[in-house]
């Protein structure tokens, strides 16, 4: 399993986005962080930001407002309060 | 007996009241789908919560955990918010529940316990007005809101959690009714507050690592615990939601059948009645005609 993050990406209302990826890097409430696969067991609250999930050569952009990120040996994943994605490239 | 017109009248009724039920059953077949599907894509965020919690409640031991996490200690003061639909028309799914409720309550009351109810709908709010009175602190109705969301759940976990806070709540329960399936809805009680952890969210494994938290543990518990409270009732709100449209389906197409035998007992009987005239005038004519 390792190589790739297994990343979710929900809010209240759906899921945002789920799937194995490279990278994401998120907007936590003491900096910024990025999160690698196999990333030590990490818990944070969210600032409002951009959320960067990274997958090869893809990167595509989540604006997120509020909530936290888990890490866990599973993978990441963003509670949310609000999560719309802002470009696709 | 009722004259031809009157029958003819009668009947036309029953078929318009027909039409409309049939609308309506249409209409809450068309919405339930959505509601469905809106339960349905909320239950990720609900359980992925839940799953966080289970984490950080197995980390926050002893008094050090936020009391709507452990809870104060004490099971006197209860607090039952009980959520039904604003509308009627859906047979029982309103009643259901708070008669689930109401069982629950006057369990309580027996007890010796001090029961407050916070009524969310019309139909809630109606029926157990009737029953308990002042007991009932506060009211919300959802119909104020276009569409189910956060919104609507907010005010009321803030409500709660403010109850909570003055000392005037040691156990919340929820009442609501489970979408098991479009025929059927389960009254189910859901305790809030001391936050029931771990019934079905396994803490995750960490292999030995231990979490880092940013900030701390309690504060992020702090915020994590109020945003839990919405969240369950978000997704109660949903289930209720997706329960009252299977529930109206149900009830309009049973309406809307009964409609259609009574449309058929009335026409038999209408023409029975004509029939009926229509011999009587004959006999009437020829018994004149033999006479003559």
């Amino acid at each position: 399993m390792a190589g790739k993050l297994n990343f979710s990406l929900v809010a209240p209302e759906r899921e945002v986005f789920a799937g194995l990826v490279d990278q994401v890097d998120a907007p936590g409430v003491e900096g910024d962080f990025g999160v690698l696969p196999d990333h030590a067991p990490f818990m944070t609250a969210l600032r409002e930001g951009p959320v960067t999930v990274i997958d090869g050569g893809n990167r595509r952009v989540f604006a997120v407002k509020g909530g936290f990120a888990d890490v866990t040996p599973a993978g990441l994943t963003i509670l949310a309060e609000e999560a719309t994605e802002v470009s696709a490239a | 007996m009722a004259s031809l017109k009157e029958m003819r009248n009668r009947i036309g009724s029953v078929k318009a009241t027909q039409k409309i039920t049939k609308a309506m059953q249409m209409v809450a077949a068309a919405k339930l789908k959505r509601a469905q599907d809106q339960a349905e894509s909320a239950r990720p965020y609900a359980e992925r919560m839940a799953a966080v919690i289970a984490n950080l409640a197995a980390g926050v031991s002893g008094d050090g955990a936020p009391k709507l996490l452990a809870g104060t200690g004490s099971d006197q003061k209860h607090l039952v918010v009980v959520a039904t639909a604003d509308k009627g028309l859906a047979g029982g799914f309103s009643t259901n529940v708070v008669r689930a409720a109401r069982d629950r309550i006057k369990e309580l009351i027996a007890n010796g316990k001090d029961v407050q109810i916070i009524a969310v709908g019309r139909k809630s709010r109606d029926q157990l007005t009737r029953l308990f009175g002042a007991r009932v602190v506060k009211t919300f109705e959802l119909s104020e809101h276009k569409t189910l969301g956060l919104p609507a759940a907010q005010p009321i976990a803030e409500m709660i959690a403010e109850e909570f806070e003055a000392g005037r709540a040691d156990v919340v329960t929820l009442f609501y009714s489970r979408f098991k399936s479009v025929i059927s809805q389960v009254p189910t009680a859901n305790q809030l507050v001391p936050a029931v952890v771990g019934a079905e969210a396994e803490p995750i494994d960490l292999n030995g690592a231990v979490y880092e938290y940013e900030p701390s543990e309690e504060e992020i518990l702090e915020t994590l615990l109020p945003r839990n409270l919405t969240t369950q009732i978000l997704a109660a709100l949903y289930e209720n939601q997706a329960g009252f449209f299977g529930s109206q389906m149900a009830a309009m197409d049973n309406a809307t059948r009964n409609a259609g035998d009574l449309i058929n007992a009335l026409t038999l009987q209408y023409n029975r009645s004509r029939q009926a005239q229509i011999t009587t005038e004959l006999i009437e004519i020829i018994a004149g005609a033999e006479a003559l």
